[in-house]
């Protein structure tokens, strides 16, 4: 099943886009994919919460995974972080996603 | 000048794989880094961390697998311009190339391979106004000579290995040091950390967490700097210098105006046939290329550097004959004198 997102790139430009749920993805990885950041510029350590290039801020209510000591303290060293602020690489894609909204915070 | 027959630019995974095939060529290879160290990202980001694609390896660490890249073309006596950053090439009438990093040393070669991953590696810089204006006059976002710190006062930001290992390290030179962090965890090494606290409880280091450095006060030199402590004031805190410590991000940098097709923040090679770029005589392998299908793994840059190292033979030595040859066939003779073979066969007879 595939999942709406509704993501706003660096550019403030709004992508609507349709995100697998059932092929493992991560955010970070919907954003590659569909190429809404620039190669190089995300996911530059891989998914591993080692980079904070990833960040976003999430725009909707919806129910996220907890975010982990990782994700937390690399958040804590990164750039224009908010109270929403959250790693895409942390954030699997599941069906009860749908209609999430998001932003991307600017590359540093 | 430095020469050799092969200049590679980046001493990751792929760049160091790179000296082991062209030294079976009897090539011989430098490698230029902007890192102070060799293994790229798998010693910069992620040493501690598994990898489990490694033919052969079910898993191993990012950090040893460097090593046992290091050890497995050391008879190839690779040498290397660590902690420079390649700026300028220079093509030259007989078709080679020099190249000079940031800190002006030269390198002359035939053949360049770019194995530069992301790019190179450069200090993540915080978004605080005016921190352009005292870069090198109080701000510095890498240690390069501690001597600097010599009985001043220093504050150092960041959480991670780099803001806690300098911390520990100088407080035995300078007069003062203040770390400062967002949390009151950090994510360095746990030894680091329980040696922080006992420079903390011994009066030795200043602490101050959860914090934020918001400004940098002075005139012409860093004077203090504004921080920010969750529900209090803001504060000025003198200091002498300022040292932010969050980590280096990979920008392609000076490489992007070499003239090479750029695609996607990575250079168009040639898939098909080796690796070369639009410039002949410059390859570019690993996570810094691209090409149709192209995957940014450690083992895809393993191969293209094994391709690109048979076609840089034949641009170097246009008329000699060769046969690639098997290594347990030939065995490794290394640059050094050394030679790794197969043992021979023990004949013994059945009466």
């Amino acid at each position: 099943m595939d999942i709406n997102i509704k993501i706003t790139d660096r550019e403030g430009k709004l992508h609507e886009i349709l995100a697998p749920t059932d092929m493992a993805m991560n955010l970070m990885e919907v954003i590659r994919s569909y190429e809404i950041a620039p190669e190089g510029t995300i996911g530059i350590c891989g998914g591993m919460a080692m980079c904070a290039s990833c960040q976003c801020y999430v725009k909707s209510n919806h129910e996220l995974p907890e975010m982990s000591v990782d994700e937390d303290l690399m958040l804590a060293e990164a750039f224009h972080v908010e109270d929403n602020s959250r790693l895409g690489c942390q954030i699997q894609i599941t069906p009860e996603m749908d209609g999430l909204e998001v932003e991307l915070a600017p590359e540093s | 000048m430095i020469t050799t027959d092969i200049l590679i630019i980046g001493a990751g995974p792929t760049g160091l794989f790179t000296v082991f095939e062209a030294g079976l060529l009897k090539l011989r290879c430098h490698l230029i880094d902007a890192l102070p160290q060799a293994g790229g990202q798998c010693s910069e980001i992620y040493p501690k961390k598994p990898i489990y694609d490694i033919p052969a390896y079910p898993e191993i660490l990012a950090g040893d697998l460097t090593d046992k890249l290091l050890e497995q073309i050391k008879q190839f006596e690779p040498s290397f311009t660590l902690g420079e950053r390649a700026e300028t090439i220079d093509k030259q009438e007989d078709g080679s190339f020099i190249i000079t990093t940031n800190k002006g040393t030269k390198h002359k070669a035939p053949v360049v391979a770019i194995a530069g991953g992301l790019g190179s590696f450069e200090p993540r810089k915080p978004p605080i106004p005016n921190i352009a204006n005292f870069e090198d006059k109080g701000v510095e976002y890498m240690i390069r000579e501690p001597e600097l710190y010599r009985n001043k006062n220093v504050v150092i930001a960041g959480g991670g290995d780099s803001a806690l290992d300098w911390s520990i390290f100088l407080t035995d030179i300078a007069k003062s040091v203040t770390l400062v962090h967002r949390r009151n965890e950090f994510r360095g090494a746990l030894d680091s950390v329980d040696k922080v606290q006992e420079l903390k409880d011994a009066g030795k280091l200043t602490l101050i967490t959860p914090a934020e450095i918001k400004g940098i006060k002075g005139e012409n030199h860093v004077t203090g700097v504004v921080i920010s402590k969750k529900d209090e004031e803001e504060f000025v805190l003198e200091t002498d210098h300022f040292i932010p410590l969050f980590g280096l991000s990979p920008k392609l940098g000076p490489i992007a105006n070499w003239g090479l097709e750029i695609e996607k923040n990575a250079i168009k090679v040639n898939n098909a046939l080796d690796y070369q770029t639009n410039i002949p005589g410059i390859y570019a392998i690993g996570d810094v290329n691209t090409y149709p299908g192209k995957l940014k793994l450690i083992l895809c840059g393993f191969h293209e550097a094994t391709l690109m190292c048979q076609s840089a033979f034949k641009r170097i030595f246009p008329d000699k004959k060769y046969v690639m040859k098997y290594t347990t066939v030939g065995g490794v003779d290394g640059f050094d004198g050394t030679r790794k073979e197969a043992p021979k066969a023990v004949v013994k007879k059945i009466n």
